[in-house]
């Protein structure tokens, strides 16, 4: 016996418009479905980690078991942006790890559908006078006026901050594009994503420009979904069907991190720091190196965001992103695929869904179950996940001993 | 002469325009709004600092799609002002890719906004190609 944790069953519902489904009725599709997968019912699970960034004061733990289950046990709605369903998974977790619970359930769900370019508000008028205003004495609004607020301009710079780090001689534009072309090529065996079509570098390239190099199809696309696992402690998973146990997933590193002082966080976010200690923290409690990694879901918000992650997951040489993503490495039939899911930019990114609709791809692969996009013999993975503000979740997750 | 407002209030006009910071006495670390304790260190004392009105370019991108009532396409960027980095617009440049590049030395520009109903003047800041 030991104090593993391990997911016992997880689903995600498929990824696109739902207008037949309201944000309660996509949370008990998928808390259902990972119910199900985990042969279990509400009835066994001891704790609800919950997440729905944009209702994050309605209660939508709450509202999921009068849907599916209202047994009185405790729910702790979480929000920490784009990282929700990964903090939500990590209460259960650390629940089960505690010895409070055998069993853990937590979930994330948005419906994004149609909602266009998240944060950067609609410019105020200007006042009748002058007149400072907020933490930075400003008399009108500073998007637009210093710097931007919008997220594909944010991760364009973060992007663009690596290539002057560590200088590039191609054209960024067709590098960034290039690794948008690999999600959406990979997209295509993945019925659950919301587009799955195959898209040239030159429909890439030509398509809109959102925030330079991020043109739209480099960029997460807004969507409805949900996504929802079932925890259980390893002396509980011991007692159950030879069919259970070997269909588990063994979480064999499960870490959060915030954002520590960097000189330049205050004028752009660092994304990178906190993923870095993220992964050393991860490797360190998984007892398992990059080089073990038969696949990696991480956070491809844009196209430019998938290129330092490379670098800050340790999947290629420091300051060699760029010359690993054209080796080749990174596509489905390289030595470390990357986002085999077609990851944010054509799966989709309902953002409380994703952190752990990251953590069900890779379990598909574990578990031999991920069909015509099955990485094969994968034994060990991890899934990454940002939130803005910031956060990062990462965990390693590995198929259980035959 | 009319009187001038600036956009922020970490942007001095006098004698010479230029940006100021918050500046923690301990380790250093530079602020551009105010802090109780250093993000960095936890040190609580303070100094405003004058920040370097000439640096490079770390990063950029050209905003070509942005909220309701913002003038696009621009240019924002990150800029290394002597080892305090700054959040700003790149000015006076033809906002495309050929223009603008990683590590272009730029320099502190300033530029009327409008004037307000008492006839006061805000005055915004950028950076502009050095």
């Amino acid at each position: 016996m030991s104090d593993d944790v391990w997911i016992l069953g997880i689903s995600m519902t498929k990824f696109g418009k739902r207008p037949d489904a309201d944000t309660t009725d996509l949370a008990a599709e998928a808390v259902m479905d990972a119910l199900a997968d985990a042969q279990v019912t509400m009835a066994d699970i001891g704790i609800i980690g919950a997440g729905c960034l944009v209702q994050s004061g309605a209660g939508i733990g709450q509202r999921l078991q009068k849907q599916v289950g209202q047994t009185g046990i405790p729910v702790y709605n979480v929000a920490n942006a784009c990282a929700t369903g990964a903090t939500a998974l990590r209460v259960a977790i650390m629940a089960v790890k505690a010895g409070e619970v055998d069993y853990g359930l937590a979930f994330g769900v948005e419906k994004l559908a149609g909602a266009g370019l998240l944060t950067g508000n609609d410019r105020a008028a200007d006042a009748d006078e002058w007149t400072p205003s907020g933490r930075y004495g400003a008399i009108a609004p500073l998007d637009g006026r210093v710097g931007t607020e919008t997220m594909p301009g944010v991760f364009a710079q973060i992007g663009m901050g690596y290539l002057h780090d560590h200088p590039y001689a191609g054209t960024p534009l067709e590098l960034f594009a290039r690794i948008s072309e690999k999600n959406h090529s990979h997209s295509t065996l993945n019925p659950k994503a919301a587009y799955s079509k195959a898209m040239t570098l030159e429909q890439i390239m030509g398509d809109i420009m959102i925030a330079y190099p991020n043109t739209r199809p480099m960029c997460s696309a807004n969507c409805d979904g949900a996504a929802a696992v079932v925890v259980v402690s390893d002396a509980v998973k011991r007692t159950l069907s030879l069919e259970q146990q070997r269909r588990a997933v063994k979480v064999s590193a499960s870490i959060l991190t915030t954002d520590p002082w960097t000189e330049s966080c205050q004028v752009l976010p660092d994304v990178n720091t906190l993923t870095r200690n993220a992964a050393a923290q991860a490797y360190e409690a998984a007892g398992v190196g990059p080089d073990d990694l038969d696949l990696v879901e991480l956070h491809d918000c844009f196209a430019t965001a998938e290129l330092v992650h490379y670098d800050n997951l340790g999947l290629c040489e420091p300051g060699g992103a760029a010359d690993f993503f054209e080796s080749g490495a990174t596509w489905r039939t390289g030595s470390m695929p990357v986002n085999v899911s077609g990851g944010l930019e054509s799966k989709g990114h309902p953002i409380a869904a994703t952190g752990i609709a990251n953590i069900w791809e890779v379990c598909q692969h574990l578990r031999g179950e991920a069909g015509p996009r099955q990485i094969e013999g994968a034994k060990v993975g991890l899934a990454h996940v940002i939130g803005l503000g910031s956060a990062c979740g990462v965990h390693i997750l590995e198929k259980a001993a035959a | 002469m009319a009187a001038t407002v600036p956009l922020v209030d970490y942007l001095v006009l006098d004698p010479e325009p230029h940006l100021r910071a918050n500046r923690c006495t301990h380790c250093g670390a530079a602020f551009f709004d105010r802090r109780n304790a250093c993000a960095s260190c936890s040190g609580t004392d303070f100094e405003d600092v004058d920040v370097s009105t000439t640096g490079s370019l770390q990063s950029f991108t050209i905003v070509a799609f942005a909220a309701k009532g913002v003038p696009v396409p621009f240019v924002a960027g990150v800029v290394d002002c002597g080892g305090i980095s700054v959040r700003a617009n790149v000015v006076n440049t033809e906002p495309d890719p050929d223009h603008v590049h990683l590590g272009m030395p730029v320099r502190l520009v300033t530029f009327g906004m409008g004037a307000d109903s008492t006839g006061a003047e805000a005055i915004g800041f950028g950076f502009e190609p050095a």
